[in-house]
């Protein structure tokens, strides 16, 4: 939509241009900011224009992307590049209730910067233990964890004049085994409880997002039994409650897609089909 | 850098601020539909350097130098883009508001040649709503499946007229105006409203300074420029039906959300700012939001300061807008001689109509000084005299024009911006600063300030003897009608009355209460009350069938009404609504066999599966009259104009009306041209509601032709009518030049006082995963009964239709509100169902003949939406063993349902996950 008290739109190219005068508002993809009124925003400053590549392999094998990453850029992002995490990505990318013309637009880091308990990179990138880098006004930058950085639904740890530059993923999550499970109340919409993932010989991580107000992070030594993931997930007493999901059934759906993707990591068969676990 | 539309510069330059589909209206291209503003629906989908986006999402100035291309640029009516021909072909919408978004989307990612990618359909398309059709036949045109005949005539399946244009995005909606033609040298202004932040208020002080001194400020209308009269928003050919309890602007607020103030401006935009410049003061006064208690003594009286008789309000010390109380014989020894008795109280929730096109009206004042308003309504003629009424003008002094409505489902047999436009533009004609001024509401407005489906609350108490004979049936209705009784009486009273009259039972009481709350307004919406109604008794009978192990059929067999019987609900019976033809035991056989013949899709495995079904009846015209006058004319060239008064807004009358004149002329449809819905144009029509297009308008229309024909035989001295003369009986051709000097043209009319009634029967086999909650439909059929089908195609869409609309109520969708405010403020809060929800539903149709409709047809619009629900939640109580009270049917309450029964594990290990 119009957003109204927009006089101003300019386009950034340097560092210092990201310093933002009163009612100045960074705009990515826009695909939320022009999706709501936006009182008090009177000027944009487009960060599309700073160029900054999609994607760039790390020393390491660890992987930067952009926060102007665009989803459908990521979804592109070849296969190789992504390892184990490729299933992964490309669940989440689908998670997202946006049509894929939105996702053309829509980037990681604005997906991040929402916050939403649904947000779908927060999955992807908490479940893959991704690191944000933020510039700070001071010229310098700052590194934190995802599910640290995601503070609440629609709150993060974004100080004024910070900008997010980029989401790191580590090597050793691309390299893992990965898992993805979602649910939903309608079939194809906003998520209602997503569990995502990854095992290594170091340990297996759970990452619950969506049903929690923010991403919990269930992290176990070796392969845990179900029963002490389940006792982990069950532990949690904050759910998230909001039109796509009440928070008991969104519980019980956590601790069903929890040992679903903890069968698949061990590679058996979940405890209510009969199976193994 | 300019941006390219359709291979055009455009000279404009875009805004900072404004997004792309803004600025493609602005610069005239109206193929681009504001459906949501927000990025949910596609309506404004464009390609973007050759890939599809939703324009209302892109920062216009990105698109400097690049090409965009909208639905109009790919292709013309006369030179379809093959996805244009596809959708054209298959028939694949109804309103069409969302036809220029869908094949945009499907052109940009190829699916001009081979169709699209039958099995990733759900994915692609899951940014595309539509509502009207249940997204069947936009399956068909996606894949290429064509469902039209071009040459078809009565009884075949005729394509809409306006066809080609909607899908090339030509079809003018209501905002899709030429000023320069319609009103030559007045500048358009636009309308931004104040609304309440407060459930329950009287307003104090209004400062309008700010504002008025914004640049770009025309007028700013409060309270103090309200007119002195009582009206009411919903629209019926009596006014006298609904009460008189609104003011254009109130000094008190009985809703969040209400209208406090407008602003006319320059553009939408300096209007928006200077909404914000209003200074309000408000006096919170008490508000009472669940009508269980606004109807005890103690609870706010919200229209005390009304007199009841002059208002029609039943009693506003206690809230009751309407009520009803009466029974037959003796319910209490009825239910006390049976051998099974069931009782239960089932809930629905609010839900919004979803019409793609909001609520949008311009107005202006003409060179003869008359008022005109083109606005998005059902009912035309209903607005003409209510906008008469309360402007204190005569009816000839306002002129009201609907242009191709982009959706209704009820929601738009209301009067609810058009009274704010007009007032607007008389208030600026008299100060000598004369305009066109123009509202359009956002999607947010749809959800959080216009009206919704009435919630009701529903107890049941039915028992039969031991062969299944209904011996006492108690129905109690409590209706939330929200801050105003606009179509409160009218909901309450028809929810009770086909659902509880299509059952034969001695001893009958129906106690019903419409009562305002703080909570918004409630309104009119498809299936006006049954739908709620049936929910209820169908699920209670449903119930009852299996104390009696009876199957459901059998049980509805041995109790519902049949030619010969009356309509009883729980006083005299009504002496207007007849027999004039039956088909519900052909529908309940047909539905019965079409379940047995065909399980539908497998269930997935550890499913559990369930089948249910129920019925419904509706009564083919509303109550106390409904009148329609149209005319038909024949030019010497053999071109046929008919001016009828009714609106399409997708219920496919406009096709109708052509079909019947192209069969008593017997021309072929492409000769026949229909001029509707403007009341300058055409004779008096009550309006589009209560599915009245084919039977009344259609009756009169029909009526019309036929004197047409008479007369033109009688010129011709016998014979048949063609397209190009008159057939003599010597197999001579007479030109219509040979026998008309003139036009000759002739008038029909109906009075819709006798009243058929029409019949659905819904019926589902479901899976349920115990596990989640999740409920998939494996099979639905429906069987209709509505009488002698006169375009297989478009009733069949109307059926699906309103089939989706009802799975969507049934399983998805809910409107969820806290204190009065609504919380689900947008299409990405609140489900309405995509391409992926909803399955194909089988849809059949009864074999009857109807005395009253035109040529043995009945009305079907909104009926088929009535029986779903219950179908629904009576296969899953089958499936799960436990029968849901409440809709939608969610899978969280699914779950619950299940969690709470203890019946939920499948497996020991899933016991102890369960119990843990």
């Amino acid at each position: 939509m119009d957003l109204v008290e927009v006089t101003d739109h300019r386009w950034a190219r340097t560092r210092a241009d990201l310093r933002l005068a009163p009612g100045e508002r960074l705009l990515g993809g826009g695909t939320w900011l022009f999706s709501e009124p936006q009182p008090g925003t009177t000027g944009l400053v487009d960060l599309t224009t700073m160029e900054w590549p999609a994607w760039e392999a790390l020393p390491g094998g660890g992987l930067r992307i952009a926060a102007t990453c665009t989803i459908e850029e990521l979804q592109a992002v070849p296969g190789a590049v992504l390892g184990g995490a490729a299933r992964v990505v490309h669940a989440c990318a689908d998670a997202l209730l946006m049509s894929f013309k939105v996702a053309a637009w829509a980037t990681v880091g604005g997906n991040l910067c929402l916050a939403l308990p649904a947000a779908a990179m927060v999955s992807l990138t908490a479940g893959l233990g991704g690191e944000v880098v933020v510039w700070t006004p001071d010229g310098g930058e700052r590194r934190e964890p995802v599910a640290s950085f995601v503070t609440g639904p629609g709150s993060t740890t974004l100080a004024p004049g910070e900008v997010l530059r980029a989401v790191d993923l580590p090597a050793a999550a691309l390299a893992a085994r990965t898992a993805f499970r979602r649910t939903s109340l309608a079939r194809l919409g906003r998520s209602a409880a997503v569990v995502v993932g990854r095992a290594n010989a170091a340990g297996t991580t759970l990452t619950l997002t969506a049903a929690t107000p923010r991403p919990v992070v269930l992290a176990f030594p070796g392969t845990p039994p179900w029963v002490e993931v389940d006792e982990a997930v069950r532990a949690i007493t904050d759910w998230y409650a909001d039109p796509h999901g009440a928070p008991d059934w969104r519980r019980a759906m956590t601790r069903r897609l929890a040992a679903e993707v903890l069968a698949e990591l061990g590679d058996v068969t979940p405890p209510w089909t009969g199976g193994t676990a | 850098m300019s941006v390219v539309v359709n291979g055009l510069a455009q000279p404009e330059a875009p805004r900072p601020g404004q997004c792309l589909r803004g600025y493609l209206r602005e610069q005239g291209h109206q193929a681009v539909k504001k459906g949501c503003d927000a990025g949910d629906c596609g309506a404004c989908s464009v390609l973007l350097d050759g890939r599809p986006v939703h324009s209302c999402l892109v920062p216009a100035v990105r698109a400097e130098g690049r090409e965009v291309t909208t639905a109009a640029g790919l292709g013309t009516p006369d030179d379809l883009h093959p996805v244009q021909r596809r959708f054209a072909e298959a028939a694949g919408f109804q309103c069409g508001f969302c036809t220029a978004g869908f094949v945009v989307t499907a052109a940009g990612i190829g699916c001009g040649g081979g169709g699209c990618d039958r099995h990733d359909l759900d994915r692609r398309f899951k940014g595309n709503l539509c509502r009207c059709t249940g997204y069947r036949s936009v399956r068909d045109a996606l894949t290429g499946v064509a469902n039209v005949e071009q040459l078809g005539g009565f009884g075949r399946s005729t394509p809409a007229p306006a066809g080609r244009r909607v899908v090339t995005g030509r079809e003018p909606y209501t905002l899709d105006i030429d000023g320069d033609v319609e009103h030559p040298g007045l500048p358009v202004r636009h309308v931004k409203l104040l609304r309440s932040p407060h459930a329950h208020a009287r307003i104090v002080r209004v400062d309008t300074t700010r504002a008025e001194a914004l640049p770009g400020v025309r007028l700013v209308l409060t309270h103090r420029d309200s007119p002195d009269v009582l009206y009411s928003t919903a629209r019926h050919e009596s006014r006298l039906d609904d009460p008189d309890d609104t003011r254009l602007f109130d000094d008190v607020v009985r809703f969040h959300g209400q209208r406090v103030a407008a602003v006319v401006a320059d553009d939408a935009a300096t209007a928006e700012r200077a909404v914000a410049l209003i200074e309000v003061d408000y006096e919170p006064l008490p508000a009472v939001f669940d009508p269980a208690l606004a109807r005890l003594p103690g609870a706010p009286a919200l229209h005390a300061d009304k007199d009841p008789t002059a208002s029609r309000i039943a009693d506003p010390a206690r809230n009751l807008v309407a009520a009803t109380h009466g029974e037959v014989g003796d319910v209490a020894a009825g239910l006390a001689a049976a051998a099974a008795r069931v009782r239960g109280t089932w809930t629905t929730p609010r839900i919004t109509h979803g019409a793609l096109e909001t609520h949008g009206a311009r107005a202006w004042v003409d060179a003869d000084g008359r008022l005109v308003v083109r606005t998005s309504t059902q009912v035309p003629y209903l607005v003409r005299d209510e906008l008469a009424h309360l402007f204190g003008l005569g009816p000839g002094r306002v002129r009201v024009i609907a242009a191709r409505v982009g959706g209704g489902f009820g929601g738009k047999q209301e009067l609810l911006v058009e009274d704010v436009v007009a007032l607007a533009t008389l208030r600026l004609a008299e100060a000598g600063e004369p305009a066109a001024v123009q509202l359009e509401l956002t999607r947010e407005e749809q959800f959080t300030a216009v009206p919704c489906r009435h919630p009701m609350r529903v107890a049941v108490e039915v028992g039969a003897d031991a062969d299944g004979v209904l011996t006492a049936l108690h129905v109690d209705v409590l209706s939330d009608t929200g801050a105003y009784g606009n179509h409160g009486p009218g909901v309450m009273f028809h929810g009770v009355h086909e659902s509880v009259a299509v059952y034969r039972c001695a001893n009958k009481r129906v106690d019903a209460e419409a009562v305002y709350t703080n909570n918004l307004p409630s309104g009119a919406f498809r299936g006006y009350g049954l739908g709620q109604v049936v929910f209820a008794i169908e699920s209670a009978l449903d119930e009852l069938a299996r104390d009696l192990g009876l199957s459901a059929y059998e049980l509805r067999r041995r109790n519902v009404v049949v030619p010969g019987d009356e309509f009883v609900v729980n006083g005299p019976a009504g002496t207007d609504l007849e027999f004039g033809s039956y088909g519900l035991d052909q529908c309940l056989d047909l539905v019965e066999r079409a379940l047995a013949r065909d399980a539908g899709d497998p269930a997935p495995a550890g499913w559990a599966v369930g089948e249910g079904m129920a019925l419904s009846m509706i009564a083919t015209i509303p109550p106390r009259g409904h009148h329609a006058a149209a005319s038909v004319t024949l030019a010497p060239d053999g071109a046929v104009t008919v001016r009828a008064g009714t609106a399409e807004f997708g219920n496919g009358t406009a096709t109708v009306h052509v079909q019947l004149v192209a069969e008593e002329l017997g021309c072929a449809p492409d000769r026949v041209t229909l001029l509707a819905s403007d009341t300058d144009r055409s004779g008096y029509d009550s309006g589009a509601f209560g599915s009245t297009g084919s039977v009344v308008a259609g009756v009169a229309v029909a009526a019309a032709a036929r004197a047409v024909r008479e007369r033109l035989l009688e010129l011709a001295g016998g014979g048949v009518p063609t397209s190009d003369g008159v057939r003599r009986p010597d197999g001579s051709l007479v030109r219509f030049a040979e026998l008309l000097e003139a036009p000759l043209t002739a008038d029909g009319s109906h009075d819709g006082r006798r009243r058929s009634v029409a019949f659905n029967v819904h019926g589902v086999r479901v899976a349920v995963d115990r596990g989640t909650g999740e409920v998939r439909v494996l099979r639905s059929v429906q069987a209709v009964d509505a009488g002698v089908v006169i375009n297989p195609e478009q009733l069949r869409g109307q059926v699906e239709g309103g089939v989706g609309q009802a799975l969507g109520s049934a399983l998805l969708e809910e409107m969820l509100v806290a204190d009065g405010e609504v919380l689900t403020r947008g299409f990405r809060g609140y489900r309405m169902p995509q391409l992926a929800d909803l399955p194909v539903t089988e849809v059949l149709f009864a074999d009857t003949v109807d005395a009253l409709g035109p040529r043995g047809a009945k009305s079907m619009s909104e009926a088929p939406f009535n029986p779903v629900a219950p179908a629904v939640a009576n296969a899953v109580r089958d499936a799960i063993g436990v029968r849901p009270h409440k809709l939608p049917m969610t899978r969280d309450r699914v779950w619950r349902l299940v969690h709470d029964s203890g019946l939920s594990p499948l497996s020991p290990a899933s016991r102890l996950l369960e119990d843990a």
